[in-house]
């Protein structure tokens, strides 16, 4: 069935998303995304999709959006300053809660800065850029079949859990080949949307939440006519200003979200006795690990700790996961940002250091093995 | 048979609207056309931004959809090629979709997928306060233009119709009778159309410009029968007490119409042809 082809991450996350039953991408062009953008639009159509060029990114999501609600798995694809555009309308895809696909292949920035080298400067923006307090979902991966993988999944989870997913990775990422043996996933891998239990009528409460407080998703045009607005609302949908509805619904929101790190465990290399801790997602991981070979051929207690879920961060996990560690480095492309999480997780008894590379040059395997190679100098000058 | 009465969510009411105000009259005469059209609002989705006038889409029992500022087409847009079965109508203000959603009105009407757009226009930003609006015609005083307005208008059917609109229309609020016809023929135009409604701002726009209280400034809009018949004449001017004009003189009725392939046609989309017309 499945046979071996040499394909970008960017390719690969267009096929991932057909395999998962894509039937509408509406998107804006920008560089290094606009792959994703291309073949879509010849082979969704192909599909029995829709794909639209819109005008701006804003247009872009606002059209996914309208389309989900229509019943159908629906993206856009974009980069900085177009996910910096998208963020008005993933708080409006969270508070509503319609589930969305938004992919960011990250490019140096802030605004257009440099087109378009690497960068992992959006992690931030993932989590805090859209006003108002959200909780967010965001998926980072670091293989051009985990791009396939993690497309499937970021899906499955938005329709799951009703709720926009960004799956973020570092130009590298998006414009590497790598041959792969890509298996499409079968019928009972997707997963649908929570159904309306009862008939359409008065009744129908189109945001009443089950036990892990996600509401029923009908599609307009079911039957059902309901209400979705961005203000904050009732179970009916209706807009309401009560504190405690407000209050209950913010915290629903985040709390929704909280089954997602297990469904996507961390990758851990060596970890097992590793004293001397890379974190690190994206391209970085990739060379964390091959600085973690070498220096465990050095004799160096080396490991490797790489999230697949940036947002949301279960941090009791995280916290256990490193706790055998004594010094932990989080190696980013940017200037300090998936840092803060660790720190904050971690007692002050293990050293975080962040190295954070800037100025859209990968990291290499040298650099991090030299910056091992300091750090444990300096650990052992100050012991 | 169903009435307008019937397709209220009665639930919400009492609604936002203020005493005076053209934009329940508005949504009656939707109301009543919708009520001709179908027995239920199962098969219609109504999408506004926001504003005054986006809040009425709550008020109806069907597919409601109330968006961003600005930004209803796009997600209409979403909508209608997903279910293009669907008869999809965009509710929008002046602000709204003029101002922070001109680039998505010209490319909706561009794109000629089958919408209905109906703009109110009050001439101002009202939830916000009665703010200037692109909409506002020059010397006229908001609460953001307190020496008078210095810029030049938009003339939104005009627009429309350069930016490809295959349907443009101009009703007003004070003849209902004659925007339910307007409407009719939009909502049975196979494309993108355009129906902007005249209204008025009672609570900012009248009072910044001394126009009277109440419904005061909607009588203004007042024209003879006679006018009416003959092209459905023009929505009139006004001047301020101190002889400043604050509303220009603009055709209504139906300006524009041309039958070309809709967004939906060219793609081959199906489901499009069963939507009722």
């Amino acid at each position: 069935m499945s046979k071996r082809e040499l394909i970008s991450g960017n390719e690969a996350c267009a096929l991932g998303a057909l395999a998962s039953g894509l039937r509408f991408f509406g998107g804006y062009p920008i560089s290094p995304s606009s792959e994703i953008s291309e073949i879509l639009s010849s082979r969704l159509p192909r599909a029995g999709g829709v794909f639209v060029q819109m005008e701006d990114e804003m247009a872009s999501l606002g059209s996914v959006i309208g389309a989900s609600l229509g019943g159908l798995r629906a993206m856009t694809a974009t980069s900085g300053p177009g996910f910096t555009l998208m963020q008005e309308h993933l708080g409006y895809a969270s508070l509503a809660e319609i589930p969305c696909l938004v992919v960011d292949v990250m490019r140096v920035g802030p605004s257009t800065g440099v087109p378009t080298a690497p960068s992992q400067g959006d992690v931030m923006q993932a989590r805090w850029g859209s006003h108002g307090d959200r909780g967010t979902v965001a998926l980072s991966p670091a293989s051009v079949e985990e791009v396939y993988n993690l497309t499937v999944h970021a899906f499955n989870i938005a329709d799951r859990l009703r709720t926009p997913v960004v799956l973020m990775f570092d130009e590298v990422i998006g414009h590497m080949r790598e041959g792969v043996e890509l298996s499409p996933p079968a019928p009972e891998d997707l997963w649908g949307r929570p159904r309306p239990a009862g008939a359409p009528g008065p009744d129908f409460r189109a945001y009443a939440p089950n036990e892990q407080g996600v509401a029923q998703l009908p599609a307009f045009g079911d039957g059902y006519r309901f209400h979705v607005t961005g203000l904050f609302h009732d179970e009916r949908g209706y807009p309401t200003t009560n504190p405690d509805l407000v209050r209950q619904a913010l915290e629903r929101l985040e709390r929704k979200l909280d089954p997602i790190p297990a469904w996507l465990p961390p990758e851990k290399y060596h970890m097992t006795d590793a004293d001397f801790v890379y974190v690190a997602y994206g391209a970085v991981s990739r060379v964390a690990r091959e600085a973690v070979d070498r220096l465990r051929e050095k004799g160096v207690a080396a490991g490797l700790y790489r999230p697949r879920v940036l947002w949301p961060v279960d941090e009791a996990a995280l916290r256990k996961d490193l706790a055998k560690a004594r010094t932990v480095v989080v190696a980013e492309m940017n200037r300090g940002q998936w840092v803060q999480v660790v720190s904050q997780a971690l007692p002050p008894a293990i050293r975080v250091v962040s190295y954070g590379k800037t100025g859209g040059e990968p990291v290499t395997t040298d650099e991090m093995y030299g910056l091992a190679a300091d750090l444990n100098l300096r650990s052992v000058k100050s012991s | 048979m169903t009435t307008a009465k019937d397709l209220l969510r009665h639930e919400m009411m009492p609604h936002i609207l203020c005493p005076g105000c053209g934009h329940g009259i508005v949504m009656n005469a939707m109301l009543r056309v919708l009520a001709r059209r179908h027995q239920n609002l199962d098969k219609v989705a109504l999408v506004a931004g926001i504003g005054c006038s986006s809040r009425i889409v709550g008020y109806v029992d069907a597919n409601t959809l109330h968006t961003t500022h600005g930004r209803a087409l796009t997600f209409a847009t979403g909508l209608k090629l997903a279910r293009p079965e669907l008869e999809v109508i965009v509710v929008t203000g002046d602000g709204d979709g003029l101002g922070i959603g001109g680039n998505h009105l010209i490319h909706a009407a561009r794109r000629n997928v089958d919408l209905t757009c109906i703009l109110f226009n009050n001439e101002t930003y009202g939830m916000t306060g009665g703010q200037l609006a692109p909409t506002t015609v020059k010397q006229a005083f908001t609460t953001t233009s307190p020496g008078g307005n210095t810029e030049p208008n938009f003339d939104a059917a005009v627009l429309a119709k350069a930016a490809g609109a295959s349907f443009v229309a101009r009703g007003q609020a004070y003849r209902p009778d004659v925007l339910e016809e307007v409407m009719e023929r939009a909502l049975d135009h196979r494309g993108f159309s355009f129906v902007e409604v005249m209204t008025d701002c009672t609570e900012y726009f009248g009072r910044k410009n001394a126009l009277g209280l109440g419904s005061d400034l909607l009588f203004t809009q007042s024209r003879s029968d006679q006018e009416v018949s003959r092209d459905l004449a023009d929505w009139p001017s006004l001047r301020t007490p101190q002889g400043w004009q604050v509303r220009e003189t603009q055709p209504l009725g139906v300006l524009h119409e041309d039958r070309r392939p809709t967004f939906e046609e060219s793609r081959g989309l199906p489901g499009y042809s069963e939507r009722e017309v």
